[in-house]
């Protein structure tokens, strides 16, 4: 007999494990993708052309004769390093500014607010291609262009938990024993609102992924002959009818490393959020 | 409630039939065409970007003389002409009846206005050299014109062919960029920005009433707006994949033309490895003419060795002299110095210079010479490579016809500096006998090519797609023209 509880449980689990293996998976093959492809990723050869997926070409080829196998793993990477640099810089400066903000309070706190709302009004892609289109299309622009749109996300989400957590009995007391509230930030502060933080990292990635798709699509974020799954999605739009696959594969490589960080984030939210972790056991 | 709900249904349902068979049982008499590129104005005196005279050229606009689908020169505003034995005065009589579409008449006066403000000091007409040769013009009376030359010019004829040497009337010139005003059998009726551009009819009984010219960047957007109906023709494919599947549809007619676009690996003659003629020959036998057109193009292209379009009569062969060998390339750059050669590859939007571009890439990587692809617009194009000379290589197709003096033109963008060219061009000026023409062009095309001033890829096809039952659309450009003067629906 299996009780309600149990199936909750196991699918709240069964979320999480399907979430850690998919994105597994996308960060596994971008690693062997640092040593080891099925063939070189930019190996043209035309009278290989569109052929379909076999022993040697697992995905068949492009328009070019190039492996899309090679290309789809080089293209994880490529999604995965612009996720770890672009969530990367909007972790450390957003949670810096947000921390200060709650720290501080009055006019660092109205500053860092309103900024951060200013710069959130700015849909991502659009502020990406604002920046891209100024600075020039290319990989390095593009996460900069992603990283700069994830400060203010993690600014509000940092100064919300943050001042959550001022406002218990126990960060008050430290100031009122004379510490720091730097020290107080450190040792009381930050590891409260990590479990917050990795949730909304997991998901920015998932962001991260998408806006660097959107941009190498519009031709402004990776350039050829460098794979990108955006990319790839842009050249195969007009053999759409000649042969789909070459939409379909990196379309489909998106969508689940999308879905599978998205899976990931829920259920690291579930285990991890102390309210909804409270809220279980009332 | 209901009731009202299954009206509303069968009003729509009755509309949408009504529209679906209104649609076939009327005949056609209007076209819309698809182009890649919108104008940036629509005078064809005043600007160098093809998408002015695909729009107006021999539509709107016409000169004294046209270029047909086969590149041969026609009469149009000049019905005959008689040239002096010593080839240097030409002597036109005119149509008789010809109107402006403003109502004002065109004469003998409205030539040599029209020809005296393409050539003067101030004039921003973008091929002033095609009336280098042109003395003075004269009206002997309302309907003869005579132009002196102050040499013989072999191609004067073809020349007043261009889009650049159109008529235009001193009442209306200075406005035609926004409001054109021709003699030719369509009339500007309005444009849309971003949009289309639409053209009506000055006689009743054309078959033919509304030409609407509707501007679609994207390939695969062309397509779709041809299967859904939007527009009836595209007059030059960019995207030769999709021309493959819409050969295999019953609706639609491709045709597969000539062009003068000469597509070439340009090289930046006077920045040093590239200075060096065994570094340039090495690039020339790097390049695979065929995996190029084939992959980049779908095998629609004709391999050419030189610049110079293969259906001229002065035509070379000469693609041995940098026939594809990789020992060969490799030999050369090694010869130079030059092992590990580091280059930018400029590339503007068309898919000949992107997809060709990263074929190329693979390629000159067998040789041992990395280059680093950098996408452009057409602006920045323009402003970087063509302007501002600040490139390695790029991909361009040249589709000015019999445009081989380029090479001769201080400060043009190769950078290529031949006494020896310059020489020929000028004997060329000087003869006006067509077969000694052909032995010159024949020369400058070795010369061009054992100098590889430019790794020479392939003569771009025109990949014309239209809705069955329409004819007359032209088959090649041997002008940047869409001609629909003769085209009608079955």
């Amino acid at each position: 007999m299996i009780r309600t509880a149990d199936i909750t449980c196991l699918r709240r689990h069964l979320g999480l494990l399907v979430g850690a293996v998919l994105t597994g998976l996308v960060i596994l093959a971008a690693l062997v993708s640092l040593f080891w492809t099925p063939h070189a990723f930019d190996a043209v050869s035309i009278s290989q052309r569109l052929q379909g997926p076999s022993g040697t070409h697992w995905f068949g080829t492009d328009h070019f004769g190039r492996d899309i196998a090679s290309r789809l793993m080089i293209g994880a990477r490529n999604s995965i390093m612009v996720g770890v640099v672009a969530v990367g810089i909007g972790l450390v400066a957003g949670v810096a500014l947000g921390l200060l903000a709650a720290a501080r309070g009055g006019w660092v706190d109205d500053l860092v607010a309103r900024g951060a709302d200013i710069v959130f009004a700015f849909p991502a892609v659009v502020s990406a291609i604002l920046i891209t289109a100024v600075f020039g299309p290319g990989a390095v622009n593009a996460i900069i262009a992603i990283g700069i749109f994830n400060v203010p996300v993690f600014a509000r989400v940092a100064r919300g938990a943050a001042r959550q957590v001022w406002n218990q009995e126990y960060a008050r007391s430290g100031l009122a024993i004379g510490k720091s509230s730097a020290a107080i930030t450190r040792d009381h502060v930050l590891p409260n609102i990590a479990p917050v933080l990795i949730v909304q990292a997991t998901i920015q990635f998932a962001v991260a992924i998408l806006a660097e798709a959107a941009l190498a699509y519009l031709g402004l974020g990776t350039q050829p002959p460098s794979p990108s799954w955006g990319r790839m999605l842009f050249d195969a739009q007009t053999f759409m009818a000649l042969d789909p696959k070459l939409a379909i594969l990196p379309g489909l490589a998106i969508f689940l490393a999308v879905l599978g960080l998205n899976l990931l984030g829920d259920g690291l939210r579930d285990t991890l959020d102390p309210r909804l972790r409270t809220e279980r056991m009332g | 409630m209901t009731r009202t709900i299954r009206f509303g249904v069968a009003v729509v349902l009755a509309a949408t039939l009504s529209f679906l068979t209104g649609a076939y049982a009327q005949p056609k008499d209007s076209l819309t065409i698809g182009l890649t590129l919108e104008p940036p104005h629509l005078d064809p005196t005043a600007g160098a970007a093809a998408a002015i005279d695909e729009v107006v050229y021999a539509n709107v606009f016409e000169g004294l003389t046209r270029i047909d689908e086969n590149g041969a020169v026609q009469p149009q505003l000049a019905e005959s002409w008689t040239v002096s034995y010593d080839g240097r005065v030409y002597t036109f009589t005119l149509k008789d009846g010809v109107l402006f579409h403003d109502g004002t008449s065109f004469d003998a006066h409205d030539v040599v206005f029209a020809l005296d403000r393409a050539r003067a000091e101030e004039s921003v007409n973008a091929q002033k050299p095609l009336f280098a040769a042109i003395d003075r013009v004269e009206a002997v009376d309302l309907r003869t014109v005579r132009i002196f030359l102050s040499r013989p010019e072999g191609r004067l004829l073809f020349n007043l062919g261009w889009g650049d040497a159109v008529m235009v009337a001193p009442e209306s010139a200075n406005n035609n960029k926004v409001t054109p005003i021709g003699t030719g059998p369509y009339k500007f009726d309005r444009w849309v920005r971003g949009s289309h551009v639409r053209l009506i009819a000055v006689a009743d009984d054309r078959p033919l009433q509304r030409v609407t010219f509707r501007f679609l960047p994207d390939p695969s957007a062309q397509v779709a707006a041809l299967r859904a109906g939007d527009i009836d023709a595209v007059a030059n494919l960019q995207a030769p994949e999709a021309l493959i599947a819409l050969r295999s549809d019953p609706n639609f007619e491709v045709a597969v033309g000539s062009t003068e676009g000469e597509t070439i690996l340009a090289i930046n003659n006077a920045r040093p490895p590239l200075n060096d003629v065994r570094v340039r020959r090495a690039i020339a036998h790097a390049i695979d003419r065929q995996t190029i057109i084939d992959g980049a193009m779908f095998g629609f292209g004709t391999p050419i060795g030189t610049h110079f379009a293969p259906h001229h009569p002065a035509y070379l062969d000469l693609r041995s002299a940098s026939h594809y060998d990789v020992a060969k390339a490799r030999g050369l750059l090694a010869e130079a110095g030059q092992p590990d050669l580091k280059l930018t590859l400029k590339l503007p939007p068309p898919t000949y210079a992107r997809r060709g571009g990263e074929i190329v890439a693979a390629q000159l990587k067998e040789i041992g010479i990395e280059a680093e692809i950098i996408p452009l617009e057409w602006g920045q194009w323009l402003e970087q490579v063509f302007r501002g000379k600040n490139y390695d290589l790029t991909i361009v197709s040249h589709t000015e016809p019999l445009d081989i003096g380029i090479y001769g033109r201080d400060g043009y963008y190769f950078n290529y500096d031949s006494p020896d060219f310059r020489a020929l061009m000028q004997r060329l000026n000087d003869t006006s006998d067509s077969s000694a023409r052909n032995r010159i062009l024949g020369e400058s095309q070795r010369l061009i090519a054992a100098d590889a001033v430019n790794a020479y890829m392939f003569q771009l096809a025109k990949l014309g797609v239209w809705r069955k039952g329409l004819t007359g659309m032209w088959q090649n450009a041997p002008v940047q023209a869409n001609d629909v003067t003769g085209v009608r629906w079955k």
